[in-house]
């Protein structure tokens, strides 16, 4: 089974959208959002494994993890959830945690819904992210830049690439 | 990750540089080609010394760089971190496409003995 990924960046809201289809019912994709045991197993890399120390999946719940990184150093962080329907919608902030693990407000934070819909026994999970921090429009028009900077970086690419031929 | 290639201060750094369109703005325009403090300042409806103070928070960044050559400031472009801010996006996708190839993995797994049981 494999997980059809589409994303794209809105120019205009300036948000992210990530698309992935999978071969299960909308029921058991909420699962894995919903049970911290199998939330920890795919929310860090296999690199830098997430751990569930609090999820409280209510609305206004808050979760607290951390990931654990090679050398046994670790990542904390943080969830707010905003809003809960279940098996179909969920909206979340997540963070950046300090080392007590509380939410580190200097840090960026994104907001994310959660979408799922559920066709022929197939369930579409819609991810659309927004970046978030205490100077939320600082970090939007950051967002604006970097994806102006990318067009900058292919026709640098493209110049660099020519001059390589000759 | 974002997290662990740059660190937090250096993000945050960052975010504030390209927060402002004046200093995207320079950015865009020292990518193209090198250019003087002064050459920059004719551009905008701001004082020199604004320009001045735009170009030293990109440079704290590490957006841009800064020499002299006799009595003109010369702001370059430092293409490893504008990269390095593409990267940011990147890694953004990298980390839900990753994300969702281990939850197709989960849902792959054969149903446990517990699953679907009665309450």
């Amino acid at each position: 089974m494999t997980a059809n990924i589409e994303h794209t960046l809105d120019r205009d809201s300036l948000s992210f959208t990530f698309t992935s289809d999978f071969d299960a019912p909308a029921e058991r994709v909420w699962q894995v959002w919903e049970d911290p045991r199998q939330l920890e197993r795919w929310w860090g890399p296999p690199s830098w494994p997430a751990t569930f120390d609090r999820h409280d999946f209510v609305p206004g719940g808050e979760s607290r993890y951390h990931m654990t990184g090679p050398n046994g150093e670790t990542a904390p962080g943080w969830w707010v959830t905003t809003s809960i329907e279940p098996h179909s919608r969920l909206e979340l902030r997540d963070g950046f945690a300090d080392q007590s693990g509380e939410p580190d407000p200097s840090m960026p934070e994104t907001r994310m819904t959660m979408t799922l819909d559920e066709q022929d026994g197939r369930t579409r999970m819609t991810l659309v992210s927004k970046f978030a921090n205490a100077d939320e429009l600082d970090k939007v028009l950051a967002m604006g830049m970097v994806d102006g900077m990318t067009e900058a970086m292919e026709q640098i690419e493209g110049i660099l690439a020519s001059t390589l031929k000759r | 990750m974002v997290a662990y290639t740059l660190s937090r201060d250096e993000i945050d750094r960052l975010f504030q540089a390209l927060a402002d369109g004046t200093r995207r703005d320079i950015v865009s325009r020292v990518i193209e080609r090198e250019q003087s403090v002064s050459a920059l300042a004719e551009r905008y409806d701001v004082s020199f010394a604004a320009v001045q103070k735009h170009v030293a928070v990109l440079e704290r960044a590490a957006l841009v760089s800064k020499r002299r050559l006799g009595r003109e400031q010369i702001v370059s472009s430092n293409i490893a971190t504008i990269s390095t801010a593409q990267d940011l996006l990147r890694s953004w996708e990298e980390l839900w496409q990753a994300r969702a190839v281990r939850i197709a993995a989960i849902l792959a797994e054969p149903a446990k003995t517990n699953e679907g049981k009665e309450e």
